[in-house]
């Protein structure tokens, strides 16, 4: 069963005035158990305003979300739960840091939640060691730390409600390529521990390539297509039609099957155009050598 | 071409304020940037490229060594609005360099404070938000626009004081790839059409592709300075400082490490192209 | 929700109204106010009702929205009236039950006060509702220019004032995102106890404390990078020229207090 899904999801913002606009438009969406999925669309696509939905922080005009098949607002009393069981990652989430030591940060979901100090302790210890948060950083002010460090502990505040969705926007924003690198590696040993669901949503089409076994693109706040990666990489003339980036690398074999020289797969990383390419060549001079 | 910027045995650190020895954040930069150069300026986060920009127009002053900027010694504070007009700088986050409700007001905010006489002032202005293309939103509040317009809007700011060059601190960082390629766009047509020397700090190998001459800081040092070409043509060097290189020149590096002949300074999908396809025709 | 709220509501546009010189436009209001006050009875009033419904009428504004801006001081103003025709105990007894009197004079305080403060509101909302707050803020540095002789800080507080205006939308989106930020690991902002919901508020107010300051940092630098030294040889962008039409707008404004006192004087 999907754990999230959408039935003809609409939002319109501002309803009877002049600044009335739709900006999620009859979404049908389902999401499986355990997908890692990379969420790209323009600014304006309703891509933010879809996943703000996921966790009950918005109502859906008409239209409903489904949380391992119920309603989400079926019971408006039970919509905190929602977002316990939905975690939602702000961009820029170092803003919202507040507490004295990083420890009570990453424990102010989990504290919300009711649990008991033991319980608490546990997930900010593993959340912390998950984000590569060093343990005798919980001590110490999450104001004396680097932007980098305080975005992990941002993001471990969301994680330690181990929420069964986790749903991270822009994560990666503002940072440089090593900062970038390991915030994505961090999510991945915490997807590979909790084996939750996990919604990233990225401008970045090559980054996304490193990381998503699905790719949701909004477009013009329609569900443009939901699909497995590479059949979504099969479709990069599209994608870059509506002005999103594609990876260079994809570019350079789109132009090469151009210009007739068809290797037969997507390809949308280095390592696997590596791979693809060594194959060819190898294997045509070792069938050259025989 | 005269030499715009003048950077000799730069070092500075940040005082520290609990008696604990103070970190050396630029340690020893000698670096000479010549008028209508567009520069980037390639690092990580804490490598030191921010500190050094703003050791341009004297938001930072050396601990040691000498800052010079259209012969203006940065440490001459008699001078220092001069130096000010003549080195303009733009930030990061759009929303926290704009002064006024009305973006016109913005731009003209440098010469109001120059005592700027209004027709010359109204004049100045116009052609500032002709020049970046948001002439048509010279009335708008800043808060209805993009992130790339509202960059637009501070590098209209700056020109409008007509300097000789602009400093940009990570102005891509926080805009969406749309914004950024506007950016991008107008920071280009600044350096060609104006001949406004460019300094761009970025960390964003893409954009720093699009220079004529890139400066990769590491640990307060200048680890590389050369072409585009020839900075990323050191795969190895550039991701061990822990920056990214294109993903064609990537590609080629590793088809290299794999023992097949292909040239290791390419940078462009064309050139990457080509390269596969004579690869794939003499295999 | 937060975005809802606006300060100092402008209505863009374009009428004769709209383009009055701000400066005039704050005299005028000033005169206006003080007509309603020194205007003595109901047909004083009667003239100010007059020129208050021309004056909404040729600012092309729906009186929807006049409406609007006094709709809120309803409750608050019936009460008091109702308070003094309760407790005024002058001219005719037009109805008495126990200790429940109502006379003649305390209906007339009643009606009269009330109309008094509509027009007062309405009259107010004008002015905000056809300047835009940078506008009134740059008008009003300048009529008090003046208070500069007196090392009065104007500059400054008029710069201060208009570096807030232009944050207010900021700080209003990002007050925005933090709540939802919070809400979104379990914060309860909207619902929950009182304690809690305080407790609460403390998540919101630092990250906004602290990201203001760090704002007010990155500006006060941006500032200094284009040259700014305070008011001192300044030239300003903003130009501001009476003409013909504000010395009329204002004459007509004299005229029709004139009107009131005489008006008033004449059926005392």
């Amino acid at each position: 069963m999907a754990i999230l899904e959408t039935r003809q999801l609409t939002y319109t913002y501002s309803i009877g005035s002049p600044f009335e606009k739709t900006a999620v438009d009859h979404v049908d969406l389902k999401i499986e158990e355990g997908e890692m999925v990379g969420v790209m669309g323009h600014t304006g696509s309703g891509k933010s305003t879809l996943i703000q939905h996921f966790n009950g922080l918005l109502r859906p005009t008409s239209g409903t979300v489904l949380l391992d098949g119920k309603d989400i607002w079926a019971d408006k009393k039970s919509i905190r739960d929602v977002r316990f069981q939905v975690g939602l990652v702000f961009q820029y989430p170092e803003y919202q840091i507040f507490e004295e030591t990083v420890f009570k940060d990453i424990a102010f979901g989990p504290r919300n939640m009711g649990l008991d100090e033991q319980e608490i302790k546990r997930r900010v210890l593993e959340t912390a060691h998950d984000i590569g948060l060093k343990e005798e950083l919980l001590k110490r002010s999450p104001f004396e730390l680097s932007g980098g460090q305080k975005r992990r502990v941002a993001i471990a505040g969301v994680m330690a409600m181990e929420p069964k969705v986790l749903i991270l926007d822009e994560p990666t924003a503002g940072l440089d390529p090593a900062g970038r690198d390991k915030i994505i590696s961090h999510i991945k040993e915490y997807h590979k521990r909790m084996k939750n669901t996990i919604l990233i949503v990225s401008h970045s089409m090559e980054d996304i390539a490193g990381f998503a076994d699905k790719i949701l693109v909004m477009n013009k706040a329609k569900l443009f297509c939901y699909d497995d990666t590479e059949k979504v990489f099969g479709r990069a003339a599209e994608i870059s039609e509506i002005g999103l980036d594609v990876p260079q690398i994809t570019k350079v074999f789109m132009e090469l099957k151009r210009q007739g020289l068809d290797f037969g797969k997507e390809v949308y990383t280095v390592p696997y155009a590596r791979d693809l390419l060594l194959k060819h060549l190898r294997g045509k001079a070792g069938a050259e050598d025989c | 071409m005269e030499n715009m910027i003048e950077i000799s045995g730069l070092h500075f650190s940040y005082p520290s304020d609990d008696g604990k020895e103070a970190a050396e954040v630029l340690k020893g930069i000698d670096l000479t940037i010549k008028e209508g150069e567009f520069v980037a300026v390639l690092g990580h986060n804490g490598s030191g490229k921010s500190t050094l920009a703003k050791h341009i127009n004297a938001i930072l002053l050396p601990t040691e060594g000498k800052v010079i900027v259209d012969g203006i010694d940065t440490a001459d504070e008699k001078r220092l609005f001069e130096l000010r007009q003549c080195a303009g700088m733009v930030f990061q986050n759009p929303d926290n360099q704009i002064v006024s409700s009305v973006v016109e007001e913005d731009v003209a905010f440098a010469l109001e404070n120059l005592g700027v006489p209004y027709d010359e002032m109204r004049r100045r202005v116009d052609d500032s938000l002709k020049a970046v293309n948001m002439y048509d939103y010279r009335l708008h509040s800043p808060s209805q626009l993009s992130g790339g317009q509202k960059q637009r809007i501070a590098i209209a700011g700056i020109i409008a004081m007509q300097p000789k060059c602009i400093i940009l601190d990570e102005p891509t960082a926080m805009l969406d790839p749309q914004g950024r390629r506007e950016v991008m766009a107008t920071i280009k047509k600044m350096n060609r059409e104006q001949g406004i020397t460019i300094v761009l700090i970025t960390h964003y190998m893409d954009e720093a592709a699009q220079c004529d001459r890139i400066v990769v800081m590491d640990k307060g040092t200048v680890a590389l300075d050369d072409t585009p070409r020839n900075v990323f043509s050191h795969v190895e060097e550039v991701m061990r400082i822990g920056l990214d290189v294109p993903q064609v020149t990537e590609l080629a590096w590793e088809l290299r490490k794999a023992g097949f002949d292909i040239p290791q300074d390419i940078i462009t999908e064309e050139e990457c192209v080509a390269a596969i396809k004579k690869l794939m025709a003499t295999a | 929700m937060l975005r809802d709220i606006t300060i100092g509501q402008y209505f863009p546009g374009n009428s004769l109204i709209h383009r009055l010189d701000p400066r005039f436009k704050i005299v005028i209001t000033l005169i206006y106010i003080l007509m309603l006050f020194t205007g003595s009875n109901i047909i004083c009033l009667a003239v100010g009702g007059v020129y208050t419904i021309a004056a909404l009428l040729l600012s092309r504004i729906p009186f929807k929205m006049f409406w609007k801006s006094v709709k809120p001081l309803l409750p608050f103003l019936l009460l008091t009236a109702v308070l003094n025709v309760l407790l005024v105990d002058s001219g005719d007894v037009y109805f008495k039950w126990k200790f429940i009197k109502i006379t003649a004079g305390g209906v007339n305080i009643s009606v009269f006060m009330i109309i008094r403060i509509v027009l007062l509101i309405m009259g107010s909302s004008l002015l905000t509702y056809t300047t835009s707050p940078i506008t009134l803020t740059d008008a009003i540095e300048r009529l008090l220019s003046p208070l500069k002789l007196l090392r009065f800080p104007v500059h400054e507080l008029a710069m201060m004032m208009s570096i807030a205006l232009r944050f207010v939308p900021t700080l209003i989106e990002e007050t925005d995102k933090i709540m939802s930020a919070q809400k979104a690991r379990g914060a309860e902002i909207d619902t929950g106890s009182f304690v809690t919901r305080a407790k609460n508020m403390i998540s919101i107010l630092v990250p906004l404390f602290i990201s203001s300051f760090r704002r007010a940092d990155e500006l006060a630098t941006a500032m200094e990078c284009r040259c700014y030294n305070g008011g001192e040889g300044r030239t300003r962008l903003r130009q501001l020229k009476a003409s013909a039409r504000d010395f009329i707008a204002l004459a007509v404004t004299l005229l029709f207090y004139a009107g009131a006192l005489t008006v008033g004087l004449l059926f005392k």
